[in-house]
């Protein structure tokens, strides 16, 4: 395993954090932003588990990094669901442009 | 029965009154609240009158000195150790008898008002003030601190703004309690002024620490504040005569009387309690309670002497040309008070010397109820009348017996002719200044033979003068019950007997500059000279208005300017508005008017308007779609990062 070079890893990992990054700029539809942000953070995370893998592979501080990581988009996840159902029952649609009363 | 366990009830009654009345009255008690009101304030009297006699016969006297005792005192706001505000209840002689007097004359216009105001819209309203006046004035009375004092004296100035002006809907009431108000508060910045000079040199706002110090000659305290001068008068002087100021507006002294005959436009039983009997010798009482202090400082000791003698001279003589009964009674009010001044400027301390003193405190004793009653007269007369015009009435005797004979006895009272309460305080007041100051003493004494005529030219032409009322719209309905309700006459009664007994009191034994109480002798021989010119003043008011005659109008022609100046009241006001709307409103009003106008707001409107078209250009950014806002921030990171890569490296 140590031989695949860190560089392959973190092309994949910055690969899909601007597959992330597209897909949150580019979908209307809420679900679909909430998915793009779970790329996002998941590239984060292997980001932290390969530098730490690769260079302190005698310590455990970035899979822990990785694991909070994991809780909090769980969390995140949630609440950001509940926002969709309350946005879906006031406009009846999850469209993200739909929902711009919050301006000046 | 130890004093701390019904004291502080004899202020708190009132209150109590004024919270349950200001807030329920209108609803709960429209009728009723006048007799609440009275109740309450009988407590209080009954309480007070208990308390004086308890002080003055049981344990106020150790060995043959009363001593000041403070049964009720706590920490306020406290500054540091020794700098501290306190609510406390001083107890020595002038404050106890301040106490039986305001709380016995505020009882006696209760009672006076439940018939004159009967039938008010407010009259809950109006009862919940009188309360808070009552409540204020016994806690200035009071006040163990300087600062106690001055709070509770501001809160007699608003309630007797509020009473002023409780017929609001007229114009006239509305001017004269803002006028009251201001010049008040404007004397009242002297005051404060003093107050801080005093509590800043000798470190303490407590009366009798703050006496002690600067009376002691060998304490740092007055060293310093005597040694430090200030445009070349000493720093003493500046602080007492600061503290007269406010003294002198409170109390209507010269040059700072002008409210006062304006504040006439008050319920006429408000003027007999505040404006008569209580709230305007308030400054008497402040100059006393810091007596040892003005005793040290013959400057400001010399201030209190001529401003009392000028305005005691000057108001007689406005008073004479008056027309409207209210503002004769007005301007004798300020009359009397310039005389308490003046005793008080021309005594010395300690025993007999401090004659003045006693006599001060005795005249602001038997004033209280003359001149209550003369007032609460006045507010029969009113009352029937419907005017306080002189030429609307006359002939009044018959139709108010009562009123007429109470008005008499009043009236020889403060002529000063025996043995009328009047009689014996005058007569010491003059013998005091007599013997310290004879220029005093002529001024006094031309005083009381104006203040005998313009008082008697009042009763005469009140009732006497026609030999039947006849007015053009004839008293409509009017029999011999129409002297007002009994709750209007039995208070006209007993102050009438008031005022015939309260000058054999043995005032001197109770009531001295230094606690310890003296014999005064009457000076028979001395007192012919006062009584004889009072008995002249008299005689020409006689002559003058005992019958309708054409001989006032005749005298009035021939005095000519003289009149015209005393009758304009020595163009007092006017020179107040011209210096006011002339000279302050055109130099510093109108340029300040300009700079606020142009220059404050229109540096806060440029600011405003500035803000405002930027944030029209830059509010279209917050267009309220999730993603734009996730664009900028993702820009802002890029940016972010090549700075710190490229850079700032």
């Amino acid at each position: 395993m140590s031989d695949v070079p860190i560089s392959n890893i973190l092309f994949v990992s910055t690969a899909l954090f601007f597959i992330g990054m597209y897909g949150l700029f580019t979908r209307r539809n809420m679900i679909t932003m909430l998915m793009a942000i779970e790329l996002i953070l998941n590239s984060v995370n292997i980001n932290f588990v390969v530098f730490n893998k690769y260079l302190y592979p005698e310590k455990l501080d970035g899979i822990f990094f990785a694991i909070f990581i994991i809780t909090i988009a769980a969390a995140e996840a949630a609440v950001a669901i509940a926002i969709i159902i309350n946005l879906y029952r006031s406009h009846r649609s999850i469209d993200v442009e739909k929902a711009s009363e919050m301006k000046w | 029965m130890n004093y701390s366990s019904y004291i502080a009830l004899i202020p708190l009654l009132p209150l109590a009154g004024f919270v349950i009345l200001g807030l329920f009255g209108k609803k709960y008690f429209k009728n009723s609240s006048g007799v609440f009101g009275c109740l309450l304030l009988l407590a209080s009297t009954v309480l007070s009158l208990y308390a004086a006699y308890h002080y003055f016969f049981i344990d106020g006297k150790v060995g043959d000195t009363y001593q000041t005792l403070i049964p009720i005192k706590y920490t306020w706001l406290s500054f540091s150790d020794s700098l501290s505000i306190d609510m406390g209840f001083v107890l020595d002689p002038i404050s106890v008898m301040m106490l039986v007097v305001v709380s016995f004359v505020s009882l006696m216009v209760h009672i006076f008002s439940l018939g004159y105001m009967k039938g008010e819209e407010r009259f809950a309203t109006y009862y919940a003030f009188l309360s808070l006046f009552t409540f204020s004035m016994l806690g200035l009375v009071v006040a163990s601190n300087i600062f106690q004092i001055y709070i509770f004296w501001e809160l007699v100035g608003v309630s007797s703004y509020l009473l002023i002006g409780f017929y609001y809907e007229r114009p006239a009431a509305v001017a004269a309690s803002k006028k009251a108000f201001i010049v008040t508060r404007f004397a009242d910045l002297g005051f404060l002024i003093g107050i801080l000079i005093l509590g800043f040199q000798s470190g303490t706002l407590d009366f009798s620490t703050l006496i002690q110090r600067l009376t002691d000659r060998s304490s740092p305290q007055l060293l310093a504040i005597a040694s430090t001068s200030f445009l070349g008068i000493s720093l003493l002087t500046w602080a007492l005569t600061l503290v007269f100021i406010g003294g002198a507006g409170k109390s209507a002294m010269f040059p700072l009387h002008i409210w006062l005959p304006d504040a006439m436009e008050g319920p006429t039983p408000v003027s007999a309690l505040i404006h008569a009997a209580t709230m305007v010798v308030a400054g008497v009482y402040l100059v006393a309670r810091l007596f040892p202090l003005f005793h040290i400082n013959e400057a400001s000791l010399q201030v209190v002497t001529w401003v009392g003698a000028t305005s005691a001279f000057l108001a007689a003589l406005i008073a004479c040309t008056q027309t409207d009964i209210k503002r004769v009674l007005a301007y004798s009010t300020m009359s009397q008070i310039g005389y308490m001044m003046f005793a008080l400027g021309v005594s010395g301390y300690g025993g007999e010397n401090g004659l003045g003193y006693t006599a001060s405190m005795f005249h602001l004793f038997t004033h209280a109820f003359f001149k209550s009653l003369l007032f609460l007269c006045a507010g029969a007369v009113i009352h029937l009348v419907r005017s306080n015009e002189m030429k609307d009435m006359g002939g009044l005797r018959k139709l108010m017996p009562i009123t007429n004979i109470a008005f008499f006895i009043a009236c020889l009272a403060i002529a000063g002719i025996p043995p009328f309460a009047g009689f014996f305080s005058k007569e010491e007041i003059l013998f005091a200044a007599w013997q310290h100051n004879p220029p005093i003493y002529y001024i006094g004494l031309i005083t009381s033979g104006i203040t005998a005529y313009y008082m008697f030219r009042l009763y005469f032409s009140i009732f006497w003068s026609k030999p039947h009322h006849s007015s053009p719209d004839g008293y409509r309905g009017i029999t011999h019950h129409s002297e007002g309700t009994m709750s209007m006459k039995i208070p006209l009664i007993i102050l009438a007997i008031g005022t015939i007994l309260v000058g054999f009191i043995p005032f001197s034994n109770f009531i001295s500059s230094d606690g310890k109480g003296f014999v005064s002798e009457m000076h028979l021989t001395f007192s012919t000279m006062p009584v004889a010119i009072a008995l002249v003043g008299i005689l020409i008011a006689y002559s003058l208005y005992f019958k309708q005659s054409d001989r006032p109008q005749k005298l009035a022609a021939s005095l000519g300017g003289l009149y015209e100046t005393a009758h304009r009241k020595f163009y007092i006001d006017e020179i107040y508005l011209f210096v006011t709307k002339k000279i302050i409103f055109n130099i510093v009003g109108r340029p300040a008017a300009w700079i606020d106008k142009n220059i404050v707001d229109g540096t806060m409107n440029g600011i405003a308007w500035t803000t405002g078209r930027i944030s029209v250009l830059v509010k279209g950014v917050q267009s309220g779609k999730v993603q734009s806002y996730a664009l900028y921030f993702f820009g802002g990171i890029v940016v972010l990062v090549i700075l710190f890569l490229y850079v700032l490296k």
